[in-house]
């Protein structure tokens, strides 16, 4: 197990360092921060100071040296946009998006696995065809028009819930109504297909025979094993908001880590989009382990 | 008596097409897909040629004109956008650089993705991890992150925005490939080729790659939908195509100042979007049952679908 752990957390940090090398000097190529910062007549000593106290001015090697010696101790630089420590700023957006993510795959992980198990119970059936049908429309909306027909409906025609923003427990509504859309089809497919496979297994014929009741059958029985391959397609979904749901957050002004993180490389704030980078690549590695060991859990034929 | 019973199946002879065509009839919702993306593929082709002068045209009489108003041309049956360009021609001339991105996309990513895996369920060894692990790094990488620092830099021309999205999506191909050959390569008629002195190339595509193509085309087909959506998200962004090249995606992104007073200007590109998704959802579902011999009777008995 602890082998196993190391060898993942051995890869990651490879790919990690190959992201963050590659960003580093990508997003420094896109442009000269002082041309965004100050105004367009600004002197050409107030460019030099403004790059001197960023730290811009010398070559790309020696940038990078600095950088990857302050990482060293923890230190992420400082946001220029906010100037204050690049990691903070950070955090603070990837509390919100952890929270998002965390409400949103609860409910389509509970929402999902009960509607496919009952669907894959009488396959073919009125409440089936219904099901498949809505989560394949689920599967293929897109979330940036979800989220603009839910603000003119909801928001601006029967003011009900405010546009965007956050503060009360009303601004969380639409964003998580969007953001569960295609997950939950996506995840409500793969629940009835692998639990139609796993119905009609020689196990649950036993089960029936000696008597056991309907509900039993469907959520102990069936759903511990149709529940493996269910798993990877919440992890999938699950690190895809954790990777910022960009679009929504953007759309609904939700301060999470990916509106932050494409704020930040418009606005060249280089700190900013390594340190985010670096963050949800740590949470989306720390997410992969809980589904392994969630793999585990489920069936002990698995070990590490 | 030349003439065959209608029991013994196989003695009738029918053409390719026309079984495909059969078993697409069986399942009422997957011919309605496949019809509509026709319909849409047919746009793509013809609708610029004899439609570009029309869609940008402006009139800035008719801003915002609302839809269903029949006084009008059939062009503006949907309405006009902000610059009274009208949005029913502009979704069909959009189609083409939609369609094309979205294809080109996954045409790169499966032929490179399904070498790539190919080649590393065949050759095992050294090779097939140094080829994995390319995989893992990019499925690694946040795609829509890549995207937007790649096009922030380079010129957002259609070209690159295929390359981007082709690039993520490789790792899809590369494991099912694999996967796929790992196993097929293990069967009897494998062996047998092998035994009588196949080349390595001969085995590797005349008997393993036919075994597996069905799957690469179901996914490939569910892929065309998830890279549609990619491609809609980035120009939305503002980070995709660039105006005056129009996508649905763009589309919906310029209609969203005037959402609260016209909201046509954003609903009807987005429909055409989910529309053409599920279609494709629709297709592939029925790819995998048809193109699987243990499941096609399903779609041969027709009826009820009870197991």
């Amino acid at each position: 197990m602890k082998k196993f752990i190391g060898k993942r957390a051995v890869a990651s940090a490879i790919s990690l360092v190959g992201l963050v090398i590659m960003v580093f000097f990508l997003s420094r190529l896109t442009g000269d921060p002082a041309d965004l910062y100050l105004p367009v007549d600004a002197s050409h000593q107030a460019r030099e100071q403004f790059r001197e106290i960023n730290g811009l001015n010398d070559p790309l090697m020696v940038q990078f040296g600095r950088y990857v010696a302050d990482l060293a101790v923890l230190d992420f630089g400082n946001s220029i946009r906010q100037s204050r420590p690049a990691i903070d700023v950070v955090l603070a957006g990837f509390a919100w998006t952890l929270w998002l993510a965390c409400v949103t795959m609860l409910l389509v992980t509970f929402a999902a696995i009960v509607i496919g198990s009952l669907a894959a119970f009488r396959v073919g059936g009125v409440f089936d065809r219904i099901a498949t049908f809505f989560s394949l429309i689920g599967a293929s909306a897109p979330d940036f028009w979800l989220a603009i027909v839910a603000i003119v409906v909801f928001a601006v025609n029967l003011r009900w819930l405010p546009t965007s923003g956050t503060g009360t427990i009303w601004h969380w509504v639409l964003p998580v109504s969007v953001l569960f859309v295609r997950p939950f089809g996506l995840i409500l497919q793969v629940v009835r297909g692998s639990m139609i496979g796993v119905l009609s297994s020689a196990y649950v014929k036993t089960a029936r025979a000696k008597g056991v009741r309907n509900r039993p059958i469907i959520f102990v029985h069936g759903l511990r094993n149709g529940m493996l391959p269910v798993i990877t397609v919440i992890g999938d979904q699950a690190a895809g908001i954790l990777n910022g749901a960009v679009v929504v957050e953007t759309i609904f002004g939700f301060p999470g880590i990916g509106k932050l993180m494409i704020d930040s490389i418009l606005q060249r704030d280089f700190n900013v989009v390594l340190a985010a980078i670096m963050v949800s690549a740590l949470a989306i590695f720390l997410m992969n382990l809980l589904i392994d060991l969630a793999y585990a859990l489920l069936d002990p034929r698995i070990r590490y | 008596m030349t003439q065959s019973s209608p029991l013994t199946g196989p003695a009738r002879r029918k053409s390719g097409l026309a079984t495909v065509l059969g078993l697409l009839w069986r399942d009422k919702f997957a011919f309605c897909a496949a019809l509509f993306l026709l319909v849409v593929i047919g746009c793509a082709l013809i609708g610029p040629l004899l439609l570009e002068d029309a869609a940008t045209r402006q009139n800035l009489r008719g801003r915002n004109a609302p839809p269903f108003d029949m006084t009008r041309d059939w062009a503006f049956f949907f309405g006009a956008d902000a610059l009274g360009r009208p949005l029913l021609v502009r979704i069909i001339v959009a189609a083409q650089n939609t369609m094309l991105i979205a294809a080109g996309a996954v045409f790169f990513s499966a032929l490179i993705g399904s070498s790539l895996g190919l080649a590393a369920g065949w050759l095992r060894g050294r090779m097939s991890q140094v080829i994995l692990r390319l995989g893992d790094v990019i499925m690694s990488f946040p795609s829509l992150l890549l995207a937007v620092i790649v096009l922030y830099m380079l010129d957002p021309s259609v070209f690159n925005i295929i390359i981007v999205l082709a690039i993520t999506r490789i790792p899809v191909y590369l494991r099912t490939a694999r996967a796929e050959v790992l196993e097929v390569r293990e069967r009897m008629f494998v062996q047998a080729a092998k035994v009588m002195g196949a080349s390595d190339l001969r085995i590797v595509f005349r008997h393993i790659l036919p075994v597996v193509l069905p799957t690469l085309l179901t996914i490939a087909t569910l892929d065309f939908a998830f890279v549609m959506l990619a491609e809609s998200s980035l120009s939305f962004l503002g980070i995709g195509i660039q105006p005056p090249e129009i996508t649905w995606g763009l589309m919906v992104s310029q209609g969203r100042p005037y959402l609260t007073n016209a909201w046509w200007l954003s609903f009807w590109p987005g429909l055409a979007i989910i529309l053409t998704t599920l279609s494709l959802n629709l297709l592939s579902n029925w790819m995998r049952i048809a193109l699987d011999p243990v499941q096609r009777w399903r779609l041969e008995m027709g009826g009820r679908k009870n197991d």
